[in-house]
């Protein structure tokens, strides 16, 4: 099956800063991968390069066969949906005007709804279990309710890639699988391919098909056996005080 | 479904303050007697129908447009500031514009040789000052991206071209001085009827952009980065829309003043209403509010309660300072940031 989504020999950074080069990965429909690495390691960075947020300081961005860069701000909106870092404060709006925003790339100058339209916005309710807070307004949320109110707009958006910058931050441990399974649920069912950072490893461990391991400014991607068998995750996730445990796929403090 | 009852409410409201408008004054009228004054002046009093048409429906309609337009701008500044604070008379915006006012009003002999209409000269200076604060004040924005320091920011461009109009006014000669500073008290009744299209165009304009504006608007809320991916070419959609919050401030103080608040409440009066911070419901309702608001303030100040008429900005500020305090300390806030 050809790729959703191909990465090849991708530099990404800041203008005269690079913070991660030799960057190849591919990602197919329905497939799950977790960006991981340590803070500061250019998790984001290469996200909203792939969003086209950021220009790439070098390499290639194709998607669905077409270049990245080619892609004007709109037909990239219908190709990828995101749900970035940091909940929006965007005050008393109920949860399916929000999920509808989704529809934008969609839309006309009005943003006026089709009968399809709103088919998709129920749709996306449903597949994240947002239903029921269809009439609540979004800053009534709790984080986690607010989360996938984020997801579901995303996949309104009706886009063959969704981009999510670390997702599961500020949920507590039951909300993280559970986000991360109804991930992997539309994934699967709706055929799309999701590409997220998260700091919880053994979660993304659990629950996602590849793994892509930032060290040393490089790029390390495949399966989660692999990454374990490879010892990468030992060596991405080594610091005074803190060791990789492959028998657990957890970090565990080192004690001298 | 889309309940369409406050809309009613506010539309009525502002209609009987725009009739209250019109039968009060010095000489109270009857509806029936401004009717006629409008619909054939030849078989009233003469005097009467002078001051229906040359006097209060001028004044009715700059009040009404003034508060839709400030209002309109309070609202897209408030958005793309991501700051519920911001509006037109805050953010130095309405300093800037008084400050092309004063240039044109204050430093006369300067450009009385250029062959520009004075009215052109007034309405250019102030939108061109009201643009130069907005250009500022985004600019600061992208440097800083913090409300407060936003805000501050504002402030200190405020302050400055205060300070410039200080020295303007102590160069100026003193009858020049006495109109600009009663200009500066605010006055809704400074437009004559031929000369409304300056106002009305620019409001008209505004109102034609809002229209189109709350798709993109909802998306802003988001923040820049989300506004993206969905689409939105958020610089151009930013410029585009503070350009016309520019030009629709400049014009309003250039024909009645730096009229304070209106601009920022508004806003809030109509998420209070509507609970809604939904773009698609909520400009049509600070439209209305606006005018409403507008046309309340200057009933207030004609009314001749405390001995006479009051000061424009007197009223706005009187009325917009508690409504400012009551966003802040309330905890009911629908606006989403800050």
């Amino acid at each position: 099956m050809k790729p959703l989504l191909a990465i090849e020999d991708l530099v990404v950074g800041h203008p005269g800063v690079v913070l991660l080069k030799d960057v190849s990965f591919t990602l197919k429909a329905g497939e799950v991968a977790a960006i991981v690495g340590v803070n500061g390691s250019g998790k984001s960075t290469l996200l909203r390069t792939v969003l086209g947020l950021y220009p790439p300081l070098a390499g290639s961005i194709t998607i669905m066969d077409e270049d990245l860069a080619a892609l004007s701000v709109k037909a990239r909106s219908r190709s990828i949906g995101a749900v970035l870092t940091g909940r929006p404060r965007i005050g008393a709006i109920d949860v399916r005007t929000v999920v509808a925003l989704g529809r934008h790339p969609w839309t006309g100058h009005m943003g006026r709804l089709s009968a399809v339209d709103h088919e998709r916005v129920e749709n996306a309710m449903t597949s994240t279990g947002t239903q029921d807070l269809a009439n609540r307004t979004f800053d009534s949320l709790s984080d986690g309710e607010a989360q996938k109110v984020q997801l579901a707009r995303a996949v309104a958006q009706d886009t063959p890639l969704l981009v999510l910058d670390e997702p599961t931050a500020h949920l507590d441990v039951v909300n993280r699988v559970v986000l991360v399974t109804l991930l992997r649920e539309i994934a699967r069912s709706l055929q799309r391919g999701v590409l997220l950072s998260t700091h919880d490893l053994t979660t993304a461990m659990d629950l996602c098909d590849r793994i892509l391991v930032i060290h040393d400014r490089a790029l390390w991607s495949g399966t989660p056996a692999e990454a374990i068998t490879s010892g990468i995750l030992s060596r991405a996730f080594a610091a005074d005080g803190s060791h990789f445990d492959p028998n657990t796929s957890t970090l565990r403090g080192t004690t001298h | 479904m889309k309940s369409i009852r406050p809309y009613v409410v506010l539309g009525l409201l502002t209609f009987f303050l725009f009739i209250l408008e019109l039968v009060t004054g010095s000489t109270a009228l009857s509806v029936r007697e401004v009717w006629a004054a409008l619909v054939d002046p030849s078989a009233t009093d003469p005097g009467v129908a002078a001051v229906v048409r040359e006097v209060r429906m001028p004044q009715a309609i700059t009040a009404l447009l003034a508060g839709m337009g400030l209002a309109v701008g309070g609202l897209f500044m408030q958005t793309i500031f991501r700051n519920p604070l911001a509006g037109p008379s805050v953010m130095g915006v309405s300093s800037g514009a008084s400050l092309g006012v004063a240039v044109v009003m204050l430093a006369h002999p300067l450009w009385a040789s250029l062959p520009i209409p004075p009215d052109a000269a007034l309405m250019g200076a102030a939108m061109g000052g009201a643009l130069a604060v907005l250009s500022l004040v985004m600019f600061a924005d992208r440097r800083v991206g913090d409300g407060v320091t936003l805000l501050i920011v504002g402030l200190l461009i405020s302050y400055l071209c205060s300070a410039l109009v200080s020295v303007l006014q102590s160069t100026s000669s003193a009858q020049a001085l006495q109109g600009f500073v009663f200009w500066g008290m605010g006055s809704f009744g400074g437009v004559s009827s031929d000369r409304l299209l300056w106002l009305a165009i620019p409001v008209a304009t505004t109102m034609v952009v809002a229209v189109f504006s709350p798709k993109t608007l909802n998306a802003l809320l988001l923040g820049d980065d989300h506004a993206t991916t969905l689409g939105v070419d958020t610089r151009r959609s930013r410029r585009r829309l503070l350009w016309i919050t520019g030009i629709v401030a400049g014009a309003v103080t250039a024909c009645c003043g730096p009229i304070a608040f209106i601009g920022m409440v508004t806003p809030h009066l109509a998420r209070g209403m509507l609970r809604t911070n939904d773009h698609a419901k909520l400009i049509p309702a600070t439209v209305l509010c606006g005018g409403a608001l507008a046309l309340l303030c200057d009933l207030i100040a004609r009314s001749g309660f405390m001995g006479g008429s009051l000061p424009l900005n007197a009223v706005t500020s009187l009325l917009g300072a508690p409504m400012v305090g009551w966003v802040l300390f309330s905890g009911k806030r629908w606006a989403g940031s800050a």
